[in-house]
C-alpha cells in the first residue's frame, strides 16, 4: 500500500474517533458512536498491517502479542465492577503512558524502521517530537500509577507533602528540558534515558500531593497528558490518526479537568500544588464541640419519606464505597409505586471521577431522564419535602456560601437545605475530605441516619412495606 | 520555496484541538465516565507506532531490543484498546435501558 493511500485511511480513522466522541452527546447515539471508534482502530490496525507488508515470523508475533493484550483486556472489562471505574480509567491512562514511552524507545534506537534518520543520525525535528512525547508519556504513566494505588486503597488517599517540593518539581522540569537540548545537540542516548527516568520521577512527585477527593481532577488531567503524549508520537510518526486523536483526547482530559476544578470553585493550579485535606486539620477539630443531633433510625425515615410527595436524592462517593445503588434503586421503586416523585441530583465533583455517579445509577437500572445536574435541578428542592443524601457531605454544605474563610466558600453546592426535610445516611458525624464542618447536621429538620448506606437503604426497603 | 510538512502535521493538530474543543463541550455530563474510557481506548491508536516497530526486524532477528519495545508497546496499547471500548460498550448498554422501567 502507498503512504498516500495509507495516510488517507488514517485520515478516515481520525473521522471515525472524532464522531465516536460526538456520540456521546446523548445516550441514545452514544453506542453507535463507540462502534465508529472501534472501527477507526480497526481500519487503523489493518491499514498499518498492509502499509508495512511484512507478514513473516515478525508478523506472528504482533499478532500473538496483539491477541494476548486483547484477551487480558476484554477479561478486564468484563470483569471489573463498576464501582472501581476511577481506578480502572487510571491504570489505562498509565498503560497509554507506558505505550508511548516503550514506541519511542523503539523508534529511538531502531529509527530506520520509522524514517526518521539512521541510529546516531536522526533528524533534529524528529528527536524534539519523540523527546516531548517520551516525556509526557512517563510523566503519564508514573502519575497514573499512583493515582491507581490512591484510588484503589493501596496508598493512603491523604495527600504527601513535604517542604520544597514545587521548587524540586520545577528544578526536575527544566532538567527534562536541559536533557532535551543536549540530546539534540548530541544524540547520546544516556540523554534520552536520563529524559525518561526523570519524567517517571516527575510523574510520581506531581501527583502524591494531591489527595483522595481531588482525584476527579487528577484523572482528566492525566487523560489529557495521554492525549499529548499520543500527539508527541504522532508528530514522530507522521501520522495523522494519532495526532488528531491526541489532540482530541488532549482537549478532552483539560475540559474535563476544567469542570472539575470549576465544581469545587477552585484553581486548577491550586488542585495541582496540592496538600488540600492536610492543612485543614486545624478547622476540623475546632468545630467538634458537641452540638445536638437528631439522629434516626430506618423507621422514621421510611415514615418521612412515606409520606412526603416529592423526594430528592443525593448520591455521593460513599454510595459507591457501600455499593448502596442497587438497594437504592429498589428503594426508590418503592416510594414510586406509593406515587412519591423521585429524582436524582448529581454534583459535577460527586465520586472519584467525571461522572461516576451516573454510571452507578446507570447500573442499577436507573433511568438516566430521572438524573439531574446541579443547574438542572437546584431550584427543585425548595419545593421538595425530602432530600436523601447518601454518602454525600462537603457538596451540601451551606457555609460553601456564608463563610469566606472556609476552605470550600464559593463552591457550588446542591441546596439541599431549602428541602423541608434532610435526611443525612452517613456512618458518623465526621467531617468530609475537606474537613469542614456541616452545618446541615445540627440543624432541626435534618434527621441522621447512622449506618453505611447500604444496611441502611435495605432496612429502609423493608419498613416502607 | 516550498513548505515544510511539519507545518501541515501542525496545522492538522491545532484544528483537532478546536474540533476535540466543541465536540467534548457537547456531551452530556452523565456521560463524562463513558467519555474517559473511550478516550482512553483511541488514544491507544499508538499502537500503530508500536506495530512497526514490531515489524521492522529481518527474519533472523526478531527480537532486537527494538522489536522487544515493539511487541511490549503491542502488547499494552491492545489491552487499553480491547479493555476501553468494551468497557466502554458495558456502560452504555446500561445507559440504554431507560425505558424498561415506566
Amino acid at each position: 500500500m502507498s503512504a498516500n493511500i495509507s495516510a488517507v485511511f488514517y485520515l478516515i480513522s481520525g473521522v471515525l474517533f472524532i464522531l465516536a466522541l460526538r456520540g456521546l452527546s446523548s445516550p441514545e447515539t452514544a453506542r453507535r458512536g463507540n462502534f465508529f471508534g472501534i472501527l477507526g482502530m480497526v481500519i487503523a490496525i489493518t491499514v498499518t498491517f498492509l502499509f508495512i507488508g511484512n507478514f513473516s515470523t515478525s508478523f506472528i508475533y504482533v499478532l500473538i502479542f496483539l491477541l494476548v493484550g486483547g484477551l487480558v483486556g476484554a477479561l478486564i472489562a468484563y470483569k471489573i465492577p463498576m464501582t472501581a471505574m476511577p481506578e480502572l480509567v487510571a491504570g489505562f491512562h498509565s498503560l497509554v503512558g507506558l505505550a508511548a514511552v516503550f514506541v519511542a524507545i523503539s523508534a529511538f534506537l531502531n529509527p530506520e524502521a520509522f524514517n526518521l534518520g539512521s541510529s546516531g543520525d536522526i533528524k533534529f525535528s524528529s528527536l524534539i517530537e519523540m523527546s516531548i512525547g517520551v516525556a509526557i508519556g512517563a510523566i503519564t504513566f508514573s502519575g497514573s500509577i499512583i493515582a491507581f494505588l490512591k484510588l484503589r486503597g493501596i496508598m493512603s488517599g491523604s495527600p504527601i507533602t513535604f517542604k520544597g517540593q514545587h521548587y524540586i518539581n520545577l528544578l526536575l522540569g527544566i532538567t527534562i528540558i536541559v536533557l532535551i537540548f543536549y540530546l539534540c545537540k548530541t544524540q547520546s542516548d544516556s540523554f534520552f534515558w536520563g529524559i525518561i527516568g526523570i519524567s517517571f520521577l516527575l510523574g510520581f512527585l506531581l501527583i502524591i500531593p494531591i489527595g483522595g477527593a481531588d482525584m476527579p481532577v487528577v484523572i482528566s488531567m492525566l487523560n489529557s497528558y495521554s492525549g499529548w503524549a499520543a500527539a508527541g508520537i504522532g508528530f514522530t510518526l507522521e501520522n495523522s490518526a494519532l495526532i488528531i486523536t491526541g489532540a482530541l483526547v488532549g482537549s478532552s482530559g483539560a475540559i474535563l479537568s476544567y469542570i472539575m476544578c470549576k465544581g469545587m470553585n477552585r484553581s486548577f493550579f491550586n488542585v495541582i500544588l496540592g496538600g488540600f485535606g492536610a492543612t485543614e486539620e486545624t478547622t476540623f477539630s475546632k468545630g467538634k464541640e458537641k452540638k445536638p443531633v437528631k439522629s434516626g433510625n430506618a423507621e422514621d425515615a421510611a415514615f418521612l419519606m412515606k409520606n412526603a410527595s416529592s423526594v430528592i436524592i443525593v448520591p455521593g462517593y460513599g454510595m459507591a464505597v457501600a455499593q448502596a445503588q442497587h438497594a437504592l434503586r429498589e428503594m426508590v421503586d418503592t416510594l414510586k409505586k406509593n406515587g412519591i416523585k423521585i429524582k436524582y441530583a448529581i454534583h459535577p465533583v460527586a465520586g472519584r471521577m467525571p461522572g461516576h455517579m451516573n454510571v452507578l445509577l446507570a447500573e442499577a437500572n436507573v433511568p438516566y431522564d430521572e438524573v439531574f445536574e446541579l443547574e438542572e435541578i437546584n431550584n427543585d428542592f425548595a419545593n421538595s419535602d425530602v432530600a436523601f443524601v447518601i454518602g454525600a457531605n462537603d457538596v451540601t454544605n451551606p457555609i460553601a456560601k456564608t463563610d469566606p474563610k472556609s476552605p470550600i466558600y464559593g463552591m457550588p453546592i446542591l441546596d439541599v437545605e431549602k428541602c423541608k426535610s434532610v435526611l443525612f445516611v452517613k456512618r458518623s458525624l465526621s467531617p468530609g475530605y475537606a474537613g469542614v464542618d456541616n452545618e446541615l447536621f445540627y440543624r432541626d429538620n435534618t434527621l441522621m441516619l447512622f449506618s453505611d448506606a447500604k444496611k441502611m437503604t435495605e432496612e429502609i426497603v423493608k419498613n416502607l412495606d | 520555496m516550498e513548505i515544510d510538512p511539519f507545518i501541515f502535521r501542525l496545522s492538522i493538530f491545532i484544528l483537532s484541538i478546536f474540533i476535540g474543543y466543541y465536540v467534548v463541550w457537547s456531551v452530556t455530563p452523565s456521560l463524562h465516565t463513558p467519555l474517559m474510557s473511550v478516550t482512553n481506548a483511541i488514544s491507544s491508536v499508538i499502537i500503530v507506532g508500536a506495530i512497526i516497530a514490531g515489524l521492522s526486524s529481518d527474519l533472523e532477528n526478531v527480537f532486537n531490543t527494538s522489536n522487544i519495545f515493539g511487541f511490549l508497546a503491542i502488547f499494552l496499547a491492545s489491552i487499553n484498546i480491547f479493555g476501553g471500548f468494551l468497557v466502554t460498550q458495558r456502560m452504555l448498554q446500561m445507559y440504554k435501558k431507560k425505558k424498561k422501567d415506566k
